[in-house]
């Protein structure tokens, strides 16, 4: 709706802008920028206003560079793209600093040129998640998608660009990166690397020539292989590509190989071939470094992995080698016991025999024997020899967990988590912006809890009792009107009262009411420096009163502290995890919970959320005792923002079933509790030392 | 079409018409064996893989009436056992499904059996081995089973959740057969008979099983069941355009999962 006010006058938005961008400090001209936007109408003031005001809490140039360019784009952009060009600003200054921001409000020409490709073009974000399950519901080796300069595969790896925008609709361009993933499993499928591309070229003169004939011929080969596997995708392939007609009948037939390939090459060495749209690039260094590794890794996992599976079968593993190394002559020692492996009637399955009798596999066994199938195109004699003891260093075939996914640890780093964090001047999320860890907590001595206990003794006695009373148990609900038995006591009343003429009650039943009591509880306790003294011993004596009754109720509890210093050192400290038993190791670890640096409390609710929601239970809980306010080092994050990011991380939680709630001893509060808990969720207390009682309290009633 | 639903009585109630069921193994010899030898028997298998249609065919085959009993989790003792009822002023005791299949020698199939309660399923205990009896404690009768009686059960070990296991003491007192999908040929043969539908589209419909089965554990607890493949083969056996018919039948029935939705979809298109 457009606004009805008037245009702001010059003068208005003169000093609007020189209070927005603080010109005596920072010198900014504005008096140009009063001038452009003075003959707007009031709505498109307001809107460039607000984005300048949403970039200035970014950087001030960028909000200033954005001001100038704005009015001259108004022209060529819709709102929606102006948006979308701020916004990639605000998020190349977060990944890559000033300068390169700064260009991309000045390039907006080329941002301009790129607008199709941002209002249609498809990213990988967006098609990632289902291209990626569509390639592992296809057969074969389970490929991954990355994200590349170009369309190849290395024969594990499927590259598709950040953004495909070549067709002009949004929804060809899905279909284009579907063809695409789709024809490079094709690749892998039906056996196009198994060639040597170091050497099958080596004849002719020119190899580059060669190699691009290689490709158009076998491009129609597996053209012929997707239009007999998939004809719903073909038909979608050729409507993209629109090239027709048949050459080469003997590249289409189904047992055509990649050797009929070959042997054509020479034929049609100076010809041209059209480029399908859909074609990927051939790269064959990549292809042949990536099959060298896994072939021979696959080799020396098979064999490991046959080795024991002899050995669970119950067989002589392996007769001892006396020269390991030399593994060709293993075949000659007597009658070792043999694997073999053959292709069923139905193409991609096959079957695995000991000695001529059919073996289940485990899972892991049958990939790998699906993956060395794709690779050599059967599985050689020489990869079905157990391998003997020791014969392999595991470090050799054992793929190292931080390899398979290089966004799981940041700079290399094991076990860090990346979060987005969202900037309410902004009003966006700031992509990856957090970087936690979870961490162990070192464990101080468990008699603490012992005495924690002493101290409160007369109240942990109460609250046994109070908590005794509200454990669920089984007990019979007598007058139900349905039930497993007759509840004679009703029954003859009821008869009573009929003979009395009155109406007979229906409540004639006793019904056996069951304990389900079905409650996980995540507490998240602040370690932020400001708890230093009392405060910590008062947040751990809290948790080992809280432990008490817990156990007590049998709920199911994890507990983890966060702190950190600035977003790139986020840090949650693992103090109970739910399997965890409540025991002397718990104890100390929970003696262990010493005052460490800050309180970035957005990343850790949603770290510690997205565990709760891990567990199976009708009431997940999510429950932060505090002594204050969001705050970390010298950081944006101790203004309204780090309020704001917070109470955005616990609408995240809330949306997916979890109750948070807020313990807190910080006077002030009811400043800002309200506004990121909700009016009822939190609770204040005024004195900490009341702390380690109140809390259960506080429990007992969220839970009742 | 009769539009009115027939009535029959449980513990008399035989199959008439033979169930289509081709065996994927030996089951139906193992069941028998176990059925002549008085042993309990436990069917145990994905779901949509024929575990119903075999005790179907196997009540048919020995032509005794089959209790079925669809276990959920509050299912108490008296649900299968009985109960006293309240009838005109007086109590009235009534067989639970259990009890009316020992009595009348019949088949009592507790399907689903992980999801009843684990103290709910020590009741089958003294029926479920050499004993065969079963005590009606609030009738203080103890009913001894006839030759004829029969006791299955089902379950799906894919719901791996510690909640739902069977308990050893009662897993232990069955003979176990266990179901899978069947090969292909077998499955085709049983889509066609079942839908009518041609050769070509029932071997899009084969390969379309294989690819969410190969999802299985990549996002999809389950792969399309044979079920599942014998209703889209009915739609598409309607005229129901193929790719519609596999998205109702088999994408949606699979998952709520948007992206897995999205990629069961363009599974679907690639193959129709």
């Amino acid at each position: 709706m457009k606004s009805a006010w008037l245009p702001r006058s010059y003068d208005a938005l003169l000093l609007h802008l020189e209070a927005l961008y603080e010109i005596e400090f920072t010198f900014l001209k504005v008096e140009k920028l009063a001038e452009g936007l003075r003959p707007l109408d009031r709505d498109t003031q307001d809107f460039i206003l607000g984005w300048a005001a949403r970039l200035n809490s970014t950087n001030v140039y960028i909000s200033h560079e954005f001001t100038i360019r704005v009015v001259d784009a108004l022209d060529k952009m819709e709102r929606r793209v102006i948006e979308a060009w701020a916004v990639r600003a605000a998020d190349t200054f977060d990944r890559l600093g000033l300068r390169p921001a700064l260009e991309v409000i000045q390039k907006v020409d080329s941002f301009l040129a790129n607008t199709h490709t941002l209002a249609e073009g498809v990213t990988f974000e967006e098609v990632e998640p289902i291209l990626s399950t569509f390639v592992c519901g296809l057969s074969g080796r389970r490929l991954k998608l990355a994200q590349g300069e170009s369309v190849y595969t290395d024969s594990e790896t499927l590259y598709l660009p950040n953004i495909s925008a070549r067709l002009e609709k949004a929804k060809d361009n899905f279909l284009l990166c579907k063809a695409q993933v789709a024809f490079m499993w094709a690749q892998i499928r039906f056996g196009s690397f198994r060639v040597d591309f170091a050497t099958a070229f080596d004849a002719y003169p020119d190899k580059e020539q060669a190699l691009a004939a290689f490709h158009a011929l076998d491009t129609l080969r597996l053209e012929g292989c997707l239009a007999r596997e998939l004809p719903g995708l073909w038909r979608d392939m050729q409507r993209l590509d629109g090239v027709k007609g048949v050459e080469f009948p003997r590249l289409q037939s189904p047992d055509a190989t990649v050797q009929d390939v070959l042997e054509l090459v020479p034929q049609v060495l100076h010809r041209d071939f059209p480029q399908r749209i859909y074609q990927p690039a051939l790269n064959p260094e990549a292809i042949s470094a990536c099959m060298l590794a896994r072939m021979e890794r696959e080799k020396i996992l098979l064999r490991v992995k046959l080795a024991e599976m002899l050995k669970e079968l119950g067989e002589t593993p392996h007769p001892p080698t006396p020269s390991p190394s030399e593994g060709e002559e293993e075949k000659e020692v007597a009658t070792p016991p043999e694997f073999e492996v053959k292709e069923t009637l139905e193409g991609a399955g096959f079957e695995l025999t000991l000695d001529d009798k059919p073996i289940a596999p485990p899972d892991e066994v049958k990939d790998l024997i699906t993956s060395i199938m794709l690779d050599w195109g059967d599985v050689p004699p020489e990869f079905l020899v157990p391998a003997g003891p020791g014969e392999y260093d595991p470090s050799l075939y054992e793929k190292k967990e931080n390899d398979s996914d290089p966004w799981k640890g940041i700079y290399h780093e094991d076990g860090a988590f990346l979060y987005d964090e969202w900037d309410n001047a902004r009003q966006h999320y700031r992509k990856h912006w957090c970087v936690l860890r979870e961490i162990d907590i070192p464990p101080a001595d468990p008699a603490y809890v012992g005495l924690a206990l002493q101290k409160h003794q007369g109240m942990v006695k109460h609250l046994r009792r109070t908590f005794e009373a509200m454990r669920d148990e089984n007990r019979l609900l007598k007058r139900q009107v349905q039930g497993d038995d007759v509840d004679i006591d009703a029954l003859v009343e009821a008869l009573a009262d009929c003979r009395d003429g009155r109406e007979m009650s229906d409540k004639l039943f006793m019904h056996q009411h069951r304990a389900d009591r079905n409650i996980a509880v995540m507490l998240m306790v602040d370690m932020s420096g400001s708890t230093k003294g009392w405060i910590n011993d008062a947040i751990r004596e809290s948790l080992v009163m809280l432990c008490e009754v817990l156990e007590t109720l049998g709920d199911r509890y994890a507990i983890y502290g966060f702190s950190g210093i600035g977003r790139k050192r986020c840090e949650i400290y693992r103090i109970k995890t739910f399997e965890d038993p409540y025991n002397a190791d718990t104890k100390a670890r929970i003696a262990g919970i010493v005052p460490k640096d800050y309180t970035r409390m957005g990343v850790a609710i949603r770290h510690l959320s997205q565990k709760l929601n891990t567990i199976d239970a009708k009431t997940r809980l999510l429950i932060t005792l505090s002594d204050g306010k969001p705050e970390d080092y010298f950081d944006i994050y101790n203004t309204q923002y780090g309020i704001e990011d917070t109470r955005q991380a616990l609408f995240e939680a809330r949306r997916t079933g979890i109750h948070p709630f807020c313990i807190t001893i910080d006077k002030h509060g009811k400043d800002y509790l309200p506004h990121m808990y909700g009016h009822a969720n939190w609770v204040e207390i005024d004195d900490v030392k009341k702390l380690p009682l109140k809390v259960a309290d506080i429990y007992r009633r969220l839970t009742t | 079409m009769e539009n009115t639903a027939r009535i029959h009585d449980p513990s008399t109630y035989t199959i008439e018409k033979q169930p289509y069921y081709v065996p994927v193994g030996n089951e139906v010899t193992l069941f028998e064996a176990a059925y002549s030898s008085h042993l309990p028997v436990l069917l145990k298998g994905p779901t949509g893989c024929g575990k119903t249609r075999f005790m179907e065919y196997m009540a048919w085959k020995i032509q005794r009436p089959m209790i079925t009993v669809s276990c959920h989790d509050d299912l108490t003792t008296s649900d299968l056992v009985g109960r006293y009822l309240v009838k005109g002023g007086e109590t009235v005791w009534v067989d639970g499904p259990l009890t009316r299949a020992v009595r009348s020698g019949g088949i009592c199939y507790l399907d689903e059996i992980v999801e009843a309660r684990k103290d709910t399923m020590v009741v089958i205990h003294p029926l479920a081995d050499d004993r065969r009896i079963m005590p009606i404690e609030k009738l203080g009768q103890l009913l001894e089973a006839p030759e004829s009686f029969c006791l299955a059960i089902s379950y799906n070990p894919g719901y791996q959740s510690v909640l739902k296991e069977l308990k050893q003491s009662t897993r232990q007192r069955f003979v176990a057969i266990e179901f899978n999908y069947p090969t292909h040929d077998l499955e085709r043969q049983i889509i066609i008979h079942e839908t009518g539908l041609d050769v070509v589209s029932t071997d899009k419909l084969l390969k379309l099983a294989d690819m969410t089965r190969n999802l299985k554990g990549n996002g999809l607890e389950e792969g399309a069941s044979t079920r599942l493949l014998v209703h889209a083969g009915k739609l598409i056996a309607k005229g129901v355009e193929p790719r519609a018919a596999c998205q109702g039948a088999v994408a949606l029935a699979l998952t709520d999962d948007s992206d897995m939705i999205a990629a069961i979809n363009e599974l679907i298109g690639a193959l129709f």
